[in-house]
């Protein structure tokens, strides 16, 4: 199997799909966009099998490696690999796909072949963000996989879909532009080098290190978001069509957080050590305020987007403690994400497409019309408040733990989220979903059909699977968590 | 070998029955799933007693079923201990569930949640088993946030009512309250110990006495102590102890079946089992024993309060069951472990048989559940009857029956005790002995005795509700209540035969268990006692000639003149003069409207957390999000990069004499500077 370019094929299988699909033109042609695009997207998610099968948990360094010159000029190198820390993203990024490909089906039926042709794309594009070795290639993916989310959001999103794209797009590529002047200062020290690679082993002294991390740390942070950055998070959830907010809050808020271990800690180990407890200050402050600013929401998914921000608010407290069982967290608590925000758009576009609102206030009783739907959507509910057994107490409960060996304190107040991330997601299943019938919108509503229930059967397997036995999730990792931690404990000042 | 696979057995029969009814409850018939989940139960009921065997025999097991993940130095694994003290939670918990399951088939037989009904107890089951047979902190966790999210659904199981969908997120909302506290105290026992394994924990713990961890400030704090009261905070909400309490009599919306099973005979009992299994934390520090203790005499006496003015059955029921769980709390704060223990076991039979009993008046009543009400119900229902006298006997502490043992050496070991706050504790059971005989016999007597107030057309519509209007075409409307000249009738025997079944625990249990377990050596190697430190226990001891001996001579101690000053008051006062109570109600209103508003817990936490979280999350989210990031930072640097563009914008006109002008002015500056530098 190895033989086989696998993270090439990974990345370009949807992207040419994505163009075939493209190709179908206008939407007479919608249901062969429609075939084909799910079937590129299942053959781009069984290519990515092979990497967890074939992986090599005693190996912390990269696998897979595919290495060819890109443009030789400035030594850019068309560079793949995958660690302990990237293969499941790879692999969690395909299998969204397949959902969000299955989720819009009978629901978007304007451009249809554009709308399928962005998401492949999208999706190889993040494959190869999270496989790049090279720092230019990760950049270009970085970039480029802006513009498909910018359409989605602008050309097949709500009434506000504008503002909402451009200030999407506009906070990220903000961002990103720091990246790029960090990546020309490492290039010049490296003496003309991009090599991610290289550059973990790269010298540098505090001084650079600190504006290094900065830059990063802003590019980052707005991806994943952050506090104080995450403002354009619920807008772009709010206007984005149910696909387009699936793929963000699964595998778009990973790309930074992922960013922080790729670049961050082991480029510049002293000044991520120096300037830990600021990151550890803005997660906490994203765990309790967003938790906070959710309770109140009155729009469904501006609710679950904050409760989004709350949640990654863990992973990068879990990065920053610099412990296994932190980052290990923080690596499940990602996956696990992507399972639970996924299905809890999901489910919130079930409802949207039958009601035509968000508003919490326009539901209550549906449990009465749609007892399939209540019952799932009471799983992710739970998953997303933390609940044993399912997959999304698994990340919380390891990053709280070595919280408290890193700090009583922090460890205290991130473990408020448990009481006030279950008072958010059960206040609104209360009111969306117990109750007397509310109006008669919720009274003609029909349970959901085949699809709906195929989609959140898979990830409800998903994320009990993930509950339930969560070791062969980290198994895979702990070799390069290991690894990286090791590394990060040599200081880089010479 | 082969008793692995029986312990494998009895949580996951359970959970077959449950995924059986669960998963197919809209396409099987009622009978397949009462009989998939009674014939879970039953078998996890048999095994147990399988492995309760086996474990006299003095065969106990620690081990692995599978490694749930490994992260850093750490093994997290799921696994059984199987020794007396879980022998005889699988016992307790498969057989009260075993009644529950019966006499749920005769309780819930109109309502179309059947099947999901049986799902849920059965899943229940299987929570609670694997709470009780974990041998790792982290699957104690797993089992207590489960049993959390069962109750939760139960709570909640008629959907439709607002105030059982109000009181299942309260219940769930307060529990996590608790488990903030008790995953901090996980943390601490993972970060100091290095593994979360019972025995692993337990053998370090005497070397980690002395240890002190610096929380705030320069104060050290002793470890020990920390810990054990962020794990007790955690028994706090599953067990409603003040002021965790309050979501306890709100659960009485779910259906009573699972009042009798989770919030009487169980669930809530998990607090306790945990701080027993802890005793070799707890003993090491006499600071948290002491906030234990005081915490239990606090919830035993002043919730016992609270069920004196009750008038909805299952209320007094569940304010009876805070106080006698605050008597569990308190043996524990005395070290009295293993009596905390047995008087779990006994609360756990005469209190499933008390709620069970009051389903069944529910039932003959036609889903009136208030006292007032009733009377003269013993005529019509003969069997409840005599089986909630049984009950009501057993609570009060009657010498010889299952209650009596359990509560007077709960009242013993505290007599005995010395730690700080014992002195409190002992007033307060002690008070509490009266207090239970009053409000137990009020309802005793208000319901079966005395004139019948049944039947009458104006009141029969009322139900304990603050203020709210259930309303009546409701598809599981139960609050009809009995028509004009209809009489109540007994209930079918998959009621009344649970109720016998329990009675004869209620009866015995005491009597034949109070010997081995609290004196005996059956707790031996599994509750661990500081003698030199605690030595409640030991003295107690010295005391005990025999359970006969026991009974005979309480009939001449304190206990039993208050218990019996109870029950002659509570007969005086409500079968021979009703008027004297109104006349005490009005004389003392202040004391009345306090006890009606159950001291005010739940407005302050109406009012103040959940109103202020409201408050705060509005501030952050109008102030913070919208205003000064969006409002100031975001559009503000957008509007001041427009404000730039549109300043300059002035300059580009589109018109060539404009551009012309411009550059000869230009010209003319640069050139004067020029010159002027030359």
């Amino acid at each position: 199997m190895s033989n086989y370019p696998l993270l090439s094929l990974a990345i370009w299988i949807p992207i040419v799909v994505g163009f075939l699909v493209l190709a179908t033109g206008n939407d007479r042609n919608a249901p062969m966009a429609r075939t084909l695009a799910l079937l590129g997207a299942i053959t781009g998610f069984l290519i990515t099998i092979p990497l967890w099968t074939g992986f090599d948990p005693a190996n912390g360094g990269m696998q897979f490696v595919e290495l060819s010159g890109w443009i030789p000029r400035f030594n850019i190198n068309y560079h793949l690999g995958v660690d302990g820390i990237s293969m499941l993203f790879v692999i969690l990024n395909a299998f969204i796909t397949i959902i969000v490909v299955a989720a819009g089906w009978e629901v978007i039926e304007n451009k249809v072949a554009q709308y399928n042709a962005a998401f492949l794309i999208m999706s190889g594009l993040m494959n190869g963000i999270f496989t790049s070795l090279d720092g230019i290639l990760f950049y270009v993916f970085f970039e480029a996989s802006l513009i498909p989310l910018y359409l989605i959001i602008g050309v097949w999103g709500g009434p506000n879909r504008v503002y909402a794209a451009f200030k999407f797009f506009l906070y990220t590529l903000f961002g990103s532009l720091l990246f790029l002047v960090a990546q020309m200062y490492l290039f010049f020290q490296s003496n003309g080098s991009f090599s991610i690679l290289e550059w973990h082993k790269l010298p540098i002294d505090l001084g650079a290190q600190i504006w290094i991390f900065l830059a990063f740390l802003i590019a980052f942070a707005v991806k994943v978001p952050m506090w104080p950055v995450h403002t354009w998070l619920p807008d772009a959830h709010v206007e984005a069509p149910t696909g387009g907010s699936i793929v963000l809050a699964a595998i778009g808020l990973k790309l930074g957080a992922y960013g922080f271990l790729r670049f961050s800690l082991p480029i510049v180990p002293d000044a991520a050590h120096e300037l830990s407890s600021l990151v550890v200050a803005l997660s906490l402050i994203a765990v309790v305020y967003i938790g906070f600013v959710a309770l109140v929401q009155a729009d469904m998914k501006k609710l679950v987007a904050y409760s989004s921000i709350a949640h990654m608010g863990f992973v990068t407290l879990g990065f920053f403690m610099f412990s296994a069982l932190g980052i290990e967290g923080a690596l499940v608590q990602m996956i696990s994400h992507g399972f639970v925000s996924g299905a809890m758009f999901f489910c919130i576009g079930v409802m949207y497409d039958r009601v035509h609102s968000r508003q919490i206030a326009d539901y209550g009783g549906v449990v009465n019309t749609m007892p399939k739907f209540a019952a799932l959507f009471m799983l992710f509910s739970m998953a997303n408040a933390g609940l044993p057994a399912t997959s999304g107490f698994v990340g919380e409960f390891m990053v709280i733990l070595a919280a408290v060996k890193f700090n009583f304190w922090v460890a205290f107040a991130a473990a408020t989220s448990l009481i006030v991330g279950a008072a958010y997601t059960l206040w609104m299943y209360k009111r969306v979903i117990f109750g007397d019938v509310a109006n008669k919108h919720v009274a003609e509503l029909s349970d959901i059909n085949g699809r709906e229930f195929a989609i959140l059967g898979v990830l409800a397997i998903c994320t009990l699977w993930m509950g339930l036995y969560p070791e062969p999730f980290t198994q895979v990792m702990h070799a390069s968590v290991n690894d990286l931690l090791r590394h990060v404990a040599i200081s880089k000042i010479q | 070998m082969e008793m692995q696979k029986l312990y494998l057995l009895v949580p996951l029969a359970p959970l077959v029955g449950a995924i059986i009814a669960g998963l197919f409850c809209r396409v099987i018939p009622r009978w397949l799933a009462h009989t998939a989940t009674i014939a879970g139960v039953a078998t996890a009921f048999v095994a147990s007693l399988l492995i309760f065997q086996d474990v006299l025999a003095g065969n106990t097991f620690n081990g692995t079923v599978y490694t749930w993940m490994t992260s850093g130095d750490y093994t997290f694994e799921v696994g059984f201990l199987i020794d007396t003290l879980t022998a005889t939670m699988m016992l307790v918990v498969t057989f009260v569930s075993l009644m529950v399951h019966i006499y749920t088939i005769g309780y819930m037989q109109e309502d179309p949640g059947y099947n999901r009904f049986f799902s849920y107890i059965s899943l229940f089951t299987f929570s609670m088993l694997m709470l009780v047979m974990a041998n790792n902190f982290m699957q104690l966790f797993f089992g207590w946030e489960a049993v959390g999210l069962v109750s939760y659904l139960l709570i909640g199981f008629w959907y439709t009512r607002p105030t059982a969908i109000f009181a299942n997120m309260k219940a769930f909302l307060v529990n996590r309250v608790g488990d903030f506290g008790f995953i901090l105290g996980i943390g601490l026992v993972l970060a100091h110990f290095g593994s979360l394994d019972y025995a692993t924990v337990f053998k370090q713990a005497p070397d980690l006495a002395n240890v002190t961890i610096n929380i705030w400030g320069d104060a050290q704090w002793s470890l020990m102590t920390v810990t054990c009261i962020c794990l007790f905070i955690g028994a706090m909400g599953k067990s409603a102890q003040v002021p965790l309490h309050v979501w306890l009599p709100d659960s009485m919306e779910g259906p009573t079946p699972i009042s009798a099973l989770i919030h009487a005979a169980t669930m809530v009992t998990a607090g306790i089992f945990m701080v027993s299994r802890m005793s070799p934390l707890f003993e090491l520090s006499t600071t948290a024993l002491s906030f234990v203790i005081v915490i239990g005499a606090i919830t035993a006496l002043f919730m016992g309060f609270l069920g004196i003015i009750q008038n909805d059955i299952k209320r007094v029921v569940a304010y009876s069951t805070l106080s006698q769980l605050g008597y569990m709390t308190v043996a524990l704060g005395a070290s009295a472990y293993s009596v905390a223990i047995f008087h779990l076991m006994t609360h756990a039979f005469f209190k499933a048989l008390l709620f069970l009993a009051a389903g069944s008046v529910i039932i003959g009543m036609h889903h009136d559940q208030d006292i007032r009400n009733m009377g003269g119900l013993r005529k019509y229902m003969p069997i409840t009857w005599i089986t909630s006298l049984i009950g009501s006997l057993a609570l009060i502490g009657t010498p010889f029956l299952a209650g009596f043992y359990s509560k007077d050496s709960i009242i013993e070991a505290v007599a005995l005790s010395t730690i700080p706050g014992s002195g409190f504790a002992y007033f307060a059971v002690m008070a509490g002995v009266f207090v239970t005989a009053f409000y137990s016999f009020r309802m005793y007597f208000l319901v079966f005795h005395g004139e019948e107030r049944f039947g009458k057309a104006d009141d029969a519509h009322h139900h304990e509700h603050d203020g709210d209007h259930d309303d009546e075409e409701a598809a599981h409307d139960h609050h009809h209540g009995l028509a004009p000249g209809q009489k109540p009738h007994e209930t079918p025997w998959v009621v009344t035969l649970p109720l016998v079944l329990l009675a004869i625990p209620s009866v015995v249990i005491g009597y034949i268990a109070i010997e081995p377990m609290v004196f005996g050596d059956y707790f031996k190697n599994v509750i661990f006692i500081d003698h030199h430190a605690h030595p409640a226990m030991e003295q107690l001891a010295h005391h005990f000639h025999g359970a006969a001996a026991m009974g005979v001579h309480a009939l001449t101690t304190l206990p039993f003149f208050l218990a019996l000053s109870g029950v002659v008051l509570s007969w005086f006062f409500y079968m021979k003069r009703p008027d004297i109570p109104a006349a005490i109600q009005r004389r003392f209103s202040a004391v009345n409207t306090l006890l009606e508003n159950n001291y005010y817990f739940d407005k302050i936490n109406e009012f103040v957390l959940a109103g202020g979280a409201r408050v705060l999350g509005t501030a952050f989210w109008r102030g913070g999000d919208q205003a000064v990031i969006d409002g100031i930072m975001v559009n503000g640097s957008a509007k001041l990069v427009g404000w730039v563009a549109s300043i300059s914008r002035l300059f580009q006109t589109g018109f060539v004499y404009h551009y012309a002008f411009t550059m000869i002015i230009g010209l003319f500056v640069l050139m004067t500077l020029w010159i002027n530098r030359a």
